[in-house]
């Protein structure tokens, strides 16, 4: 700081300087007609938070995306290979368990089979229990920087989607190695798992915000994810499924994307067009839920993080 | 039983405090104002509200422009990221376009003067760099408004001279100034204007020369009645 004697301890010279073309002026009020009854009516009708951001959405996603990325994988010696080991140690304990404990004799390629459920599945635990908690992980940026609030579980999720990618390169080439050659209806895998980026960033949303006001929501969500392995054809087929009941079934987008992932990589033929567009109207009509929702309950966020 | 549940799921209502009342104030272009005040009298509060980071409960707060508001050393910044990726990441979070940080970045890192440390992890800086490193992205954002709470501080002279005169170049240029602090040196040179806020409302506003002449001989006199009454204090700590 500016210590005495310096050039930097002479006030007065420097506000002259600073204000040689601003004449310091009487302090004036406002021209606000400031009384009770105006303020308290514009308060309801005061903007949300953030009325104005001057910025780039999609190069601060982006950003945050490889910022999460970077800081995952800084101090890790093993780096990316380890969003390899899991699937594939689970793979292997499933394969194991299904063919030698229980055998199912009518599944060709049973580690094929069970991947195609586990990359999905892992996949969209993590995504969906690091976008619940973002914003109370956040809360140091969130309180002190103006920045658009659902940026940051939207990007929590597609941070994940680096490791995804990784694990769906990991997929298809054991794909190829089991034998089941490359196809044409490859070319639905794209639409298939953006329609699931969908889904989850749909999900955080809600969660994410929930999460602010009721912290037990992350507890919420694991336990989600635990009954949900049961709820998704992981280690069974979709046909084992009563007739009646696979329609409510495949609702849920994740076990959608199980069948339709089997069906192109394992069959070779299209995914359904029934389950397809069924699973892209639940994506965004929750995506839609959760905008609307986290703009309602962000006004609050600064007052609860 | 039924309130018991409802006590459970809903915790206990907090007795409301109002942090700021009947706080009204304008910052025109090239306008700068001080907020003094002691500890707890609301005037983080008060830039919170400034840098819309929340919303008065009663009132309106209109800010027009863009801000860079430098609320804490280090907010937005990652330990284990280096210089150079936080700097990207703080002008991304404070609103520059892709175009404009590619622009801009060079000129960041030449008036943080962090040399090599640029590309070493953010945990290896000290305060000061920590504060150049900030400054720098804040005022390069090219902000219409900056609001500063007591971190200029941290800097050596040679930095804060720097500062200084970038603050003097920023509102010539017509852009605002917020700031809070508890260095009276520091409110009388970079502001013409200063608040004094006690227990949440305006004690006084004015010049900067002469608010700080009040708080000044407010604190004196403070001191010069606990000093000859020393009975007081102490009967306050017994009870």
């Amino acid at each position: 700081m500016a210590g005495p004697g310096g050039q930097l301890s002479l006030p007065e010279d420097l506000n002259r300087r600073l204000l040689n073309n601003l004449e310091p002026r009487e302090w004036v009020r406002p021209p606000v007609n400031y009384n009770k009854s105006m303020t308290a009516g514009a308060a309801a009708t005061t903007p949300l938070v953030h009325p104005k951001w001057h910025g780039d959405f999609w190069f601060l996603l982006q950003t945050l995306i490889t910022k999460d990325f970077r800081v995952r994988y800084r101090n890790m010696s093993l780096g990316v290979l380890w969003s390899l080991v899991n699937p594939l140690v689970m793979m292997g304990i499933l394969t194991v368990i299904f063919t030698k404990v229980f055998p199912n004799p009518n599944i060709k390629h049973f580690p094929v089979f069970v991947l195609c459920g586990l990359v999905p599945y892992s996949f969209f635990t993590v995504a969906w229990t690091t976008g619940t908690t973002c914003i109370v992980d956040n809360a140091s940026l969130l309180k002190r920087l103006p920045v658009p609030q659902e940026v940051v579980p939207v990007a929590a999720v597609l941070s994940n989607s680096i490791h995804l990618m990784i694990q769906i390169a990991m997929l298809l080439a054991i794909v190829i190695l089991f034998g089941s050659g490359i196809n044409v209806n490859w070319l639905w895998l794209p639409l298939i798992w953006a329609l699931n980026l969908v889904f989850i960033c749909g999900l955080a949303l809600i969660t994410s915000a929930m999460h602010v006001y009721i912290r037990d929501t992350r507890y919420l969500v694991e336990s989600a994810n635990t009954v949900l392995f049961w709820l998704v054809p992981i280690f069974y087929p979709v046909a084992l499924i009563p007739q009646r009941f696979q329609h409510l079934y495949l609702l849920n987008p994740l076990a959608a994307l199980v069948s339709e992932l089997r069906q192109i990589l394992m069959d070779g033929s299209a995914p359904d067009g029934s389950t397809l567009l069924q699973s892209a109207l639940v994506s965004f009509v929750t995506l839609g839920v959760g905008s609307i929702m986290f703009q309602k309950l962000k006004a609050s966020f600064f007052e609860r993080i | 039983m039924r309130q018991r549940l409802a006590g459970f799921f809903r915790p206990a209502r907090r007795e409301r405090f109002c942090a700021l009342r009947d706080v009204t104030f304008s910052v025109g272009p090239g306008e700068s104002l001080a907020i003094i005040g002691h500890n707890g009298a609301g005037k983080s509060t008060l830039l919170n509200l400034a840098s819309r980071l929340c919303n008065p409960s009663e009132g309106v707060v209109t800010v027009e422009g863009k801000i860079a508001p430098l609320l804490e050393l280090g907010a937005g910044f990652h330990m284990d990221l280096t210089g150079a990726e936080n700097v990207r990441v703080n002008a991304a979070l404070l609103g520059l376009t892709r175009r404009e940080f590619h622009a801009r970045f060079d000129d960041i890192v030449e008036f943080a003067e962090v040399g090599a440390f640029i590309d070493a992890p953010l945990r290896t800086y000290s305060t000061g760099m920590l504060l150049r490193l900030a400054f720098a992205v804040a005022v390069n954002i090219d902000p219409d408004i900056l609001i500063i709470d007591e971190v200029l501080g941290v800097g050596d002279e040679g930095f804060f001279q720097k500062c200084l005169e970038k603050i003097i170049g920023f509102r010539r240029a017509g852009k605002a100034l917020v700031c809070v602090s508890h260095s009276m040196e520091m409110v009388q040179m970079l502001c013409d204007q200063a608040l004094w806020l006690e227990g949440g409302e305006v004690r006084k506003m004015g010049p900067v020369n002469r608010v700080v002449e009040a708080y000044r001989d407010s604190y004196s006199k403070q001191r010069a009645t606990a000093d000859s009454v020393p009975g007081v204090a102490a009967s306050v700590t017994r009870a």
